[in-house]
């Protein structure tokens, strides 16, 4: 299992949602993303988008206009 | 037991997409969609910049379809490829830049791609004979199934009955009598299907998913090309023109204004790739500049900037420059009267 970070701040949704899904086709199962978004509309989509293709979602927070969610990878 | 066929449903978030892949996922076949974003789409929330928008639902509509299907989606980028079908479509624009027909064969093409490179059968989408003026029409269904490559492994499920058998029908994977054949720009037959299948809410169909169908916005991106001499963009470009008031004062430089705290806090984003100016007197816009100045453009600059602030009627507003190569100025100038803005500086 392993821990990576993807920064997508400044960028507007779907863009958030399409490198997280690029970011998830490079990982294992089991490994750990945390995504960075400025968007807003990042807390709707990044979790849609993961229900959606069958990854988990462990976290979201909001600090300092930032969007960061934790998302595990799983079987799609 | 053979593996159930494969269809790749292209899915723009609109009810015509949605019901498409409903009627093939309830003939037992296996749907994932897929959505291209292009740079013009809109989304919920790129409205949701502005304050007075944050109301609006923000839900990527693509996303929010899949989920009531209960279907993977593939969001795939296609920026890049997309700029040369705007800046030269084979067979034009419609009422403003938008190359609606053109738009289509590529997205299927691409499509044509993708279940190439997965493994599925077939692609379907939401077309309807009738429904938009540019693309959707009796004579250029069969455009878009040859140009794109696609040729009878396209599907469209709600006017398959209006058109030639397609592959998928002829081999027995779909039942071409639990299809339909609608037409025209009436929205009823799929409002009534929408209810059949028990959809309550979806989003508000046909003409509104794509910037390029807006006279404004046109009018700004064929502005953008003829001052930079060249039909090119980068995603900034295109971004920055759904944002804010857009003035051409002078025919080499833009000012692009923020229109409320939202806009502002965007455009902020974009403060070192440009020379922006804001009223430290009064509380006002940032406002951008794209373009070469020189100083006296800058003094009309900063008159436009005081006149957009809340010291629209006050004798002197202090406006704070800083240039893009770093240097900060500052002025105290008299906002520009009204009527001298002539309404062809506003793109």
């Amino acid at each position: 299992m392993s821990e990576a970070q993807l920064d997508a701040r400044r960028m507007l949704c779907p863009m958030p949602v399409i490198r997280t899904q690029e970011k998830v086709g490079q990982l294992n199962v089991g490994d750990i993303l945390t995504v960075h978004c400025t968007d807003p509309g990042a807390i709707y989509d990044i979790p849609a988008w993961c229900r959606v293709n069958g990854h988990e979602v462990l976290d979201i927070a909001q600090q300092d206009g930032e969007v960061i969610i934790r998302i595990k990878v799983c079987e799609a | 037991m053979t593996d159930p066929r494969k269809a790749a449903a292209l899915i723009s978030g609109g009810l015509d997409s949605l019901l498409a892949a409903k009627v093939i996922l309830d003939q037992g076949i296996h749907v994932e969609g897929i959505n291209f974003y292009t740079g013009f789409c809109v989304e919920g929330h790129t409205h949701a910049i502005r304050q007075k928008d944050r109301a609006r639902p923000k839900r990527n509509n693509a996303l929010w379809v899949a989920e009531q299907l209960g279907i993977k989606l593939h969001i795939i980028d296609i920026i890049e490829e997309y700029k040369d079908i705007v800046a030269s479509p084979k067979h034009g624009y419609g009422a403003n830049l938008n190359p609606c027909l053109d738009c289509k064969i590529f997205m299927v093409q691409k499509a044509r791609e993708w279940i190439d490179g997965h493994g599925f059968d077939f692609i379907i989408t939401g077309e309807v004979i009738g429904q938009r003026p540019k693309s959707q029409r009796k004579d250029t269904m069969p455009v878009i199934a040859s140009e794109s490559g696609a040729d009878d492994l396209l599907l469209r499920p709600l006017c398959a009955r209006n058109l030639p058998q397609t592959r998928p029908e002829r081999e027995g994977w779909v039942d071409r009598q639990r299809l339909f054949a609608f037409e025209g720009r009436s929205r009823k037959p799929q409002m009534a299907l929408a209810e059949q299948f028990g959809f309550k809410d979806y989003a508000q169909p046909a003409g509104g998913c794509c910037f390029l169908t807006d006279v404004q916005y046109s009018h700004k991106l064929a502005d953008l090309w003829r001052t930079r001499g060249t039909r090119r963009y980068e995603l900034d470009d295109i971004m920055l023109l759904k944002v804010g008031r857009h003035l051409r004062p002078r025919p080499h430089f833009k000012m692009i204004i923020g229109r409320e705290d939202g806009e502002n806090r965007f455009l902020e984003g974009y403060r070192k790739q440009f020379t922006h100016l804001f009223t430290t007197s009064h509380n006002g816009p940032l406002v951008l500049i794209d373009g070469e100045v020189v100083d006296d453009d800058l003094e009309l600059a900063a008159q436009i900037t005081a006149r957009f602030s809340q010291g629209r009627e006050a004798d002197c507003v202090d406006v704070e420059i800083h240039t893009a190569d770093g240097a900060t100025v500052s002025k105290q100038v008299k906002p520009i009267a009204g009527d001298q803005i002539p309404r062809n500086w506003y793109l």
